[in-house]
């Protein structure tokens, strides 16, 4: 098996696209100058497998493939794609592109000798996109009698398995090339509890950038289960409080806080057209001293992980706060050359057809000192938080909303009755200088996280340990 | 030259049909997309593109399958076709999967839609940048405490849609949208910073916002935010712009799909007919309205459309299906199949309007004493098994019948069938938003949780 940035290159071979297609290409990109030009080729199948009422309900596969020219003349981008690799068309692009800029030509020339870091964060050896269909239905069927065997209440079970297979090339007018095989594995339960007449549903996921030892780790019995159990909790819950309190988050899931509250608003391109709450506050104390926030693309088989970001620069582990201080923004070229730093390797778009744009990988606090038991006990009256449905931020000002799907009321230091419609809101720094304990139990998720920033989805992973917030915003029914 | 897209994707029903295919059908969406993106004056993107993809869903002894392709190489959709009639084999005979039958699309191709903007074609690159600059300047211009941009973007999509099935039916219809939208910051004396934006969109260029007022309306919602601040946790009587009355419709809209029904999701199960809300909600889907951005002569399966009263006087009147989920729930389908080229179809709206009343929307917030006028909604919460809403907010609050002051950090919850029932007040002002239009109204009572 050769590297995946060599498995990349010879991927495009055989749709003709080397070194001299690629210099070519580059060329008629920069014919009205320009500092820089990129050509991104990605090739993208994805399978899905849709489960319901015991049995296979459909099957899909969609193929993509194409390339997007980029060029770049100081703070502006032409940007130009095409679905046929066809190389009229494919100039057709590059001249397009070309417009942004109106000075003289700069002939490029490259050689198509990719770049490889030596280690790859996650495994092609068995990918699930070359299993036979079958396999996949196994899995399916194991979580769906594993739902309906937890509890009888359970009435309907809707799986989901996919998987894609990404292979991208990007030539740049430096001349630097690289490359990438980016796995990924999906799969999802929806249970349906009924009882008394009244349906509850809940939604349990998992991914990463592995095959189907995927379910060694995390048995597909096991997040069936989970959607099981959570589903049927919401029968027993109750009005949530509503006002200002002590909330503790738990640890995994609630790092979707960090990624919102903090993490949007430390992207570069925020922080360079000076539109983020964080924008000139480098070296400040921006959260509690016992906030230390860490973006990183290196963790092995993370959904969020990738070996090299989209602008073709190795990807690394970048620690945006630490110890309440602020140390840095996520950065891709352009935000990168503006600050006069090294890119941080955060340069990411949703396909070809989309430019790139500072984005998160995996993002999380890190553990602290606290041990958890200890945290909750230390709350009189307030909310603890295990599951997310979901979460949007303003990037502006920091203001935040997340919709909890599985809340408890915490009443002497102990956890009770589960709580229905709980929202937090409230402002990311206000929050994060609010941490007043963090636990030692640091956890990366295992659900499929995916950010959208300006209509482009990518997929990212969060975590966090517990954490204690002496107060926020919970949007409750119950007052009083 | 290509082979044109409604004669290629007849052929691709072909190739399934002889593959092995029972039933099938292909959809090809073309388009030509552009879009210029402005900051402070200056052009920051030039993005232009065109594509076009097909999609294939083939349903052989009701095993269904469903595959996409941009490579329309002949030989290549030959592969295609085969490899998506073999797909299917994996799938579990479903007795409610198939094709509509040929009496439900009749389709006598619509005139008058007015879909089709040719002026959009013929758009220079510098006039295209003149409306972003213009907007971005008078949002800009409109206030001296307006200090950041976050840019102004114009674009178009000009486009093609064609559908060809297994049982005859073959349409197409070109439609363009076009956009124009704005954001901008002022600072606050804390250090926060306010942002405020407004887009228009549209099928056609002369339907769309003048660009100062677009600009005009994105400075004034940043500058009255400033000084906002956290209120107090209670039930109070809310008020939502027209916008946000959009936005309530628009979760309604998750509890109101055939989808949602057969699988037991939505709190409106076994409704039909009966109260839901007060007697003054009205709630249409419309496909037929000429020039809108929902509007389509035929659905994403080739059903024929109509005007469907999802609310009429507070009453329930139904459900929007496709087939699938049509026959899943003994009923038919409303025409209501969204389809994109990757994935089956399902039940969505086209044009949703909640139907103006009669009172004047300042008579509408003079009504109350206490209370909030909500401008921004953030966040997902919303239930559409349970109706539970709870979402973050921001706005002004109410007092004595008069806009008093800004609000921030906050949060709205009620369950939306209480809600429903509780409008209280419905204003004269529709106003559309892109596919969706609605009045200012008035909910008698919501929880909002502050400080």
């Amino acid at each position: 098996m050769p590297d995946p940035a060599t498995a990349a290159i010879e991927h495009f071979a055989r749709y003709n696209i080397d070194s001299a297609m690629m210099s070519s290409l580059l060329s008629v990109a920069l014919s009205h100058g320009g500092d820089f030009a990129e050509l991104f080729f990605e090739h993208r199948t994805s399978n899905a497998i849709a489960w319901e009422d015991q049995q296979v309900k459909s099957a899909a596969r969609n193929v993509a493939r194409g390339l997007g020219i980029r060029v770049v003349k100081g703070d502006a981008i032409g940007f130009a794609y095409t679905e046929s690799l066809d190389p009229a068309a494919m100039r057709r692009a590059a001249e397009t592109a070309s417009r942004i800029s109106s000075d003289a030509e700069r002939p490029v020339a490259i050689d198509a000798t990719p770049e490889f870091r030596g280690t790859s964060f996650y495994s092609n050896d068995d990918p699930a996109a070359s299993r036979p269909p079958a396999d996949k239905v196994a899995i399916l069927e194991r979580a769906d009698r594993a739902a309906r065997a937890y509890d009888p209440s359970i009435v309907h079970v809707e799986g989901n398995f996919g998987d894609e297979m990404k292979h991208v090339l990007i030539a740049r007018s430096d001349g630097r090339v690289s490359g990438d095989v980016q796995p990924m594995l999906r799969f999802a339960v929806v249970a349906t509890s009924q009882k008394d007449g009244t349906n509850r549903l809940a939604r349990k996921s998992g991914a990463g950038r592995l095959g189907l030892e995927y379910f060694d780790g995390i048995p597909p019995e096991e997040i069936a289960r989970e959607a099981a159990r959570m589903a049927i909790l919401q029968h027993q819950a109750v009005e949530a409080p509503a006002g200002t309190m002590p909330v503790v988050l738990a640890a995994g899931e609630s790092g979707i806080l960090i990624h919102e509250a903090v993490g949007h608003g430390l992207e570069g391109d925020f922080n360079r057209k000076g539109t983020s709450n964080y924008s000139g506050r480098v070296g400040e104390s921006v959260a509690s001293p016992l906030v230390t926030v860490v973006d990183d693309a290196t963790i092995p088989n993370s959904r969020g992980s990738i070996n090299v970001d989209d602008e073709g620069n190795f990807t690394g582990r970048n620690v945006l706060i630490e110890g309440g201080t602020l140390l840095g923004y996520l950065h891709d070229e352009m935000s990168a050359r503006y600050f006069g730093v090294a890119p941080s390797g955060s340069g990411r778009r949703e396909t070809f057809k989309s430019y790139t744009m500072p984005r998160m990988s995996n993002t999380f606090m890190l553990a602290g000192q606290s041990n958890p038991e200890d945290i909750l006990r230390s709350v009189g009256r307030g909310i603890f938080c295990a599951a997310y449905s979901g979460g949007q931020v303003n990037i502006s000002n920091g203001d935040f909303v997340f919709s909890v799907s599985e809340a408890y009321l915490i009443e002497d230091g102990h956890i009770t009755a589960p709580l229905r419609n709980v929202t937090l809101i409230g402002n990311g720094p206000d929050v994060l200088s609010k941490v007043t304990m963090v636990g030692n139990d640091y956890r990366l998720s295992t659900g499929t996280w995916t950010c959208g920033k300006d209509s482009q989805s990518v997929p990212v992973g969060v975590g966090m340990p517990t954490v204690l917030v002496s107060g926020i915003t919970v949007g409750g029914t119950k007052v009083g | 030259m290509a082979e044109p897209d409604l004669a290629l994707a007849t052929t691709v029903v072909e190739l399934a049909r002889r593959a092995g295919a029972g039933q099938c059908d292909v959809i090809i969406r073309e388009s030509l997309e552009s879009k210029v993106q402005v900051r402070l004056g200056e052009v920051e993107q030039l993005i232009e593109s065109g594509s076009r993809s097909l999609g294939l869903r083939v349903i052989t002894d009701g095993r269904t399958a469903v595959c996409s392709t941009a490579d329309l190489d002949p030989a290549a959709l030959a592969r295609f076709a085969r490899e998506t009639v073999d797909l299917a084999a994996i799938s579990a005979p479903d007795e409610c999967a198939g094709l509509p039958a040929a009496s439900e699309t009749p389709v006598p191709l619509r005139d008058g839609l007015q879909l089709y903007d040719e002026s959009l074609a013929n758009l220079s690159v510098e006039e295209k940048v003149h409306l972003a600059v213009t907007c971005e300047a008078a949002a800009r211009g409109a206030d001296a405490r307006i200090t950041n941009s976050g840019g102004a973007s114009f674009s178009t999509r000009i486009a093609e849609v064609s559908l060809a099935n297994s049982n005859g039916f073959a349409g197409r219809y070109p439609a363009t949208a076009v956009g124009l939208g704005v954001e901008v910051m002022a600072d606050d004396s804390d250090g926060k910073k306010r942002t405020g934006g407004w887009s228009s969109s549209e099928r056609s260029l002369h339907r769309l916002l003048d660009a100062e007022e677009i600009g005009r309306i994105a400075a004034r919602r940043a500058v009255m935010q400033l000084g906002a601040r956290k209120v107090g946790t209670k039930a109070v009587p809310v008020v939502f712009e027209p916008v946000m009355a959009v936005a309530l419709m628009a979760n309604l809209l998750e509890s109101a799909t055939g989808s949602a029904l057969y699988r037991g999701a939505t709190f409106l199960a076994g409704r039909v007919g009966e109260r839901v809300g007060s007697s003054l909600l009205n709630i249409i889907d419309d496909p037929l309205l000429p020039g809108r951005l929902g509007s389509r002569p035929f659905d994403g399966e080739g059903v024929g459309v109509h005007r469907t009263a999802l609310i009429e006087d507070g009453i329930f009147g139904g459900f929007l299906f496709d087939v699938y989920t049509g026959r899943r729930t003994g009923n038919r389908t409303t025409g209501s199949a969204v389809r994109g080229v990757e994935s089956l179809p399902a039940p969505g709206p086209s044009n949703l309007i909640f139907e103006a009343g009669s009172t004047d929307p300042a008579a509408i917030i003079a009504g109350v004493e206490d209370g909030l006028y909500l401008t921004t909604l953030f966040g997902f919460g919303f239930n559409p098994a349970t109706g539970d809403f709870s979402r973050g907010a921001a706005g002004y609050w109410i007092e004595h019948g008069e806009l008093a002051y800004p609000v921030t950090e906050i949060n709205v919850s009620g369950r939306l069938e209480t809600m429903f029932a509780g409008i209280d007040a419905v204003g004269n002002d529709l106003t559309w938003f892109g596919s969706a239009a609605a009045p200012t109204i008035r909910v008698r009572e919501m929880t909002v949780s502050g400080l």
